[in-house]
């Protein structure tokens, strides 16, 4: 990665649930990155929508020790030196679909057309020249929140950024955070 | 001759809507554009700030536009997709004429406007002046808002003329004159940040005025309580701390019962209500009776809600009151609007900070739109044309006898009425298309079909376009200088990106050679946009929409200035009602007595369920514009039959099953999708598609006596499951508006 980087390691990343409309314009604004080919590697979901109109969002957690760069057989998914981890290096990546099985949060996807796995690089080329990811920008409720963790606690005391999620009896740390009920410490997934 | 000219799938065939999309490495140039243009969203009435990218004089797509102060970057889909019109396939590049068993041909200008002028005069010679009607609408700048009404009386020399605001906020609009004896919201959206209760009544914010959302967040961050009132759970429903499921069509019961509530509590602003209001006792009289059992009753709301909602407001420190269509939709838009209102003056809550009231506004300039003249009855500055001084005043500033200018003329259902009845006989259109917006369209096409000439000035060719004789190809908003008027009462710079395509024209350009070939053009002498706007200007001077201190230089050195601005050295004014002299003969603000009515048309046997209506947040308004982006249809395909469970269990109705919905007015077939977000008595059906998947074949057109608004909120409907069940939504073709096509 390039020296000359204007990437702030005080900003971060965040998402809370809660505050999503599921409007989609995050998906819409991640597409038009010209590298993404029209793709989105962000996506909202509904959880259930026969009982309500409850939304999820699905992005790249940008793992500590990221699951998916260890057991890539080409050594195509990298973690830089602020914690980003890459997409898959297209002249590597062989499109084997080991990452897509390992992420414990489902992000990384096949594109099958391209043989080719993609995912959120946190929009690199923005962040790195002190801009914020196109996703976080748009997003009209601000579910996705990109800034300090000083300005989010100061912002919304009523809840705490967690990074720290059990599958299991397996703990994975991650770059990006999620907005929970003040009090809590990590999310447990069984 | 407004018929068909061929069957509507050969007209999709060529005219669309067809799904824009970006290429999958963007537009050519997106990466190297030759400017980014700072301009602002055509959509709602938040009007975010908007950056668009411009490579050689075609949009190539955006870059968000981080200053601008109210969304800071932030948009919604349709905003993030906002760029995709100007370089559509659908686009219409030169104007057209109708031409029977082939569709619409390129003619050239000459043509089109020496026929239009020809069946202007011959139809006014024939029936008189006032047998030719013309329809706008607000998504038009301030400058062409104001240049329409200008146009209709001094060079069509008609009344009858009338906007699509008819279907939007009239009933605030009547409301709050009635109240304040002025029309716009009462502080600017900062304010709304450190309200400690907010009542949000109708309006689905989160999916019609998305980036409000997160101001409406900022808010709870800061403490404040949040109150829904919606028959629906909407996604800002969902997460409130009070969500109050009103039965459609009985808002003005549940605040009549709330200001008992305050009344009974003493939960009152004595002082305020004493020195400051007039009708209080009135006002309290007519709401004796309702009590908590009568309000749970009739509203269908539990009243241990109501009583909540109404101690969160009555012992609030600062509050806000928004609310939008879902009250103002109705025969009684007026009454739930001065309902509301009534419960922010018992309360003195307005003219200080954090404490506000309003109505969100839902076109792109449907405040700025409804101020300046290009409505029945009002004239610029929101002036009221059978006002005597009024019109004088105007007719000084256009520089014609009083009398040359019309009275007031019948309006926008009204104006489809009286071409049905055969009374209205020529028509000109801009921006509005009442073939899918306007209720009972069965009835709004058999209209269509009776005019002697049709003419539509338009970007794309919209439903009703294609009942047109002639199409002036107009421009899009990035197409032209002018300035609009958010919600929050701040007036904009919308800056034209490029020009138009092809041999389309500007809307104002039009509009010129039309009134100097009607022997007008001495009043439409304007080289430039800014010209439109210093004479609106002097047009609003005085009046209660006051815009003569705005200039286009103010605008920009200040992102916005809030009207009303009397005067070049004045800052604009964020909140009204500081100094507490309303703009009322008396200086008062008024309470109003609501006395509790049904909506026009209730449940029955025959037609046992409550029909209503609305918007998703992919779609905008008719569709015109967001049925031609594919993304944007693709995100909600067809329109869906919102249903609980139990009463798709009480019919048999099973998921995307097809259902006949009918009313007394028509019928439809929708696919059912089964939820339990809302009211067990109350399907929805969202309004944006034509053609045979319209959900304004069902509804109804009675209108509200005041402001003139059709009640689409509310009507009674039966249902019918069909045991077929709907082909995949991905083949859905509802977008393109067909005749005959079935889910």
């Amino acid at each position: 990665m390039p020296s000359s980087t204007k990437y702030d390691q005080q900003m971060g990343f965040f998402i809370d649930m809660q505050r999503c409309i599921g409007c989609h314009a995050c998906e819409m604004a991640c597409a038009e990155c010209e590298t993404n080919g029209q793709e989105s590697m962000i996506h909202i979901h509904y959880v259930e929508r026969a009982v309500s109109t409850q939304t999820t969002v699905q992005v790249c957690m940008h793992c500590e020790d990221p699951a998916c760069a260890n057991v890539c057989p080409a050594d195509a998914i990298s973690k830089d030196e602020f914690g980003v981890v890459h997409t898959a290096e297209t002249s590597r990546c062989i499109g084997c679909s080991n990452c897509v099985l390992a992420c414990p949060f489902g992000v990384p996807q096949k594109q099958e057309k391209a043989e080719l796995m993609m995912k959120c690089n946190m929009c690199y080329d923005r962040t790195s020249a002190g801009k914020k990811p196109m996703c976080a920008t748009v997003c009209p409720s601000q579910a996705l929140f990109y800034g300090t963790r000083e300005e989010i606690e100061k912002k919304r005391p009523d809840s705490v950024p967690v990074d720290t999620f059990f599958f299991g009896e397996q703990e994975v740390k991650t770059k990006v955070k999620i907005m929970m009920p003040k009090g809590s410490n990590y999310l447990k997934v069984q | 001759m407004a018929k068909l000219p061929v069957s509507a799938e050969k007209i999709i065939k060529q005219y669309g809507p067809k799904k824009n999309y970006t290429p999958l490495g963007g537009f050519e140039g997106s990466n190297e554009p030759d400017r980014l243009v700072k301009t602002h969203c055509c959509f709602c009435g938040m009007q975010c700030g908007i950056q668009l990218k411009v490579k050689d004089n075609q949009i190539a797509g955006f870059e968000p536009w981080m200053e601008f102060p109210f969304n800071e970057g932030r948009l919604c889909p349709k905003g993030v997709q906002r760029y995709l019109q100007n370089n559509h396939p659908d686009r219409i590049l030169s104007p057209l004429q109708r031409v029977e068993g082939k569709g619409f041909e390129p003619i050239d200008w000459e043509s089109a406007m020496g026929r239009t002028v020809n069946e202007i005069k011959r139809i006014q010679s024939t029936y008189g002046n006032d047998a030719f009607a013309m329809l706008s609408g607000v998504s038009l700048t301030n400058e062409k808002s104001y240049m329409v009404g200008k146009f209709a009386r001094l060079a069509l020399k008609t009344k009858n003329l009338d906007y699509n605001g008819r279907l939007c906020m009239v009933s605030a609009g009547a409301g709050n004159n009635k109240a304040f004896g002025l029309d716009r919201i009462s502080n600017s959206w900062a304010d709304l940040k450190h309200a400690k209760v907010i009542i949000i009544a109708g309006t689905n914010i989160s999916e019609c005025f998305p980036t409000l959302t997160h101001y409406i967040w900022e808010a709870r961050d800061n403490g404040a309580k949040l109150i829904v009132v919606d028959p629906r759970v909407t996604p800002i429903a969902r997460t409130a701390d009070l969500h109050l499921p009103v039965k459609p069509g009985r808002d003005s019961a549940l605040f009549g019962a709330i200001l008992k509530q305050l009344v009974d509590n003493d939960w009152l602003d004595h002082d305020f209500i004493d020195y400051h209001t007039s009708g209080f006792e009135e006002a309290i009289d007519a709401v004796k009776e309702y009590d908590l059992d009568w309000a749970e009753a009739t509203t269908g709301i539990d009243k241990e809600k109501i009583r909540l909602a109404a101690e969160w407001w009555g012992k609030a420190d600062t509050s806000f009151l928004l609310h939008a269509r879902g009250i103002e939709h109705h025969t009684k838009g007026v009454d739930n609007v001065v309902s509301c209102i009534n419960i922010v003056l018992a309360t003195g809550r307005i003219g200080k900070p954090y404490c506000g009231y309003g109505t969100i506004t839902g076109q792109g300039n449907g405040q700025g739109g409804r101020e300046h003249g290009h409505k029945c009855d009002q004239l610029p500055g929101n002036r009221d044309i059978t006002n005597p001084e009024h019109r004088k005043y105007i007719a000084e500033v256009w520089g014609v006898e009083e009398k040359e200018i019309p009275g007031k003329g019948l309006s926008a259902y009204e104006i489809i009425e009286a071409i049905h009845r055969g009374e209205i006989k020529g028509l000109i259109s801009i921006c509005f298309n009442p073939l899918v917006s306007l209720p009972n369209n069965n009835f709004v096409r058999e209209a269509l079909e009776k005019l002697e000439y049709y003419m539509c000035i338009d970007f794309f060719l919209n439903e009703t376009a294609r009942h047109a004789d002639v199409i002036m190809a107009g421009s899009l908003h990035e197409e032209e200088d002018g300035t609009v008027t958010t919600a929050e009462g701040r007036v904009v710079k919308i800056n034209q990106a490029i020009t138009p395509p092809g041999q389309a024209r500007k809307d104002s350009d039009i509009l010129i050679e039309l009134a100097q070939r009607l022997g007008a053009g001495d009043k439409f002498n304007y080289s430039k946009a800014e010209d439109i706007f210093n004479e609106l200007r002097v047009a609003s001077k005085g009046g209660t929409a006051d815009y003569y201190g705005i200039t286009y230089k103010k605008i920009e050195e200040n992102m916005g200035i809030f009207w009303p601005c009397p005067s070049e050295d004045h800052p604009g004014t964020p909140r009204l009602w500081e100094d507490k002299k309303f703009k009322t003969p008396d200086g008062k603000a008024h309470f109003n007595a609501v006395p509790y009515r049904e909506p026009s048309e209730v449940t029955d046997k025959e037609f046992p369920v409550t029909l209503t209506t609305g918007r998703v947040v992919s779609q905008y308004l008719s569709g015109t514009q967001t049925r031609r982006i594919g993304k944007l249809v693709d995100q909600y395909p067809e329109p869906l039959l919102e249903i609980h469970p139990s009463l798709a269990q009480q019919f048999g109705i099973k998921e995307r099953e097809l259902v006949r919905v009918s009313t007394r007015r028509g019928e439809a077939v929708f696919p059912a999708q089964i939820v339990e977000t809302i009211r067990p008595d109350t399907v929805f059906i969202p309004y944006h598609w034509g053609g045979s998947q319209s959900a304004n074949q069902l509804t109804i057109g009675t209108l509200d006596p005041v402001s003139k608004i059709p009640e689409f909120k509310v009507c009674a409907c039966k249902l019918e499951p069909l045991k077929k069940w709907a082909a995949p939504a991905t083949d859905s073709l509802a977008f393109q508006s067909h005749e005959t096509l079935k889910p």
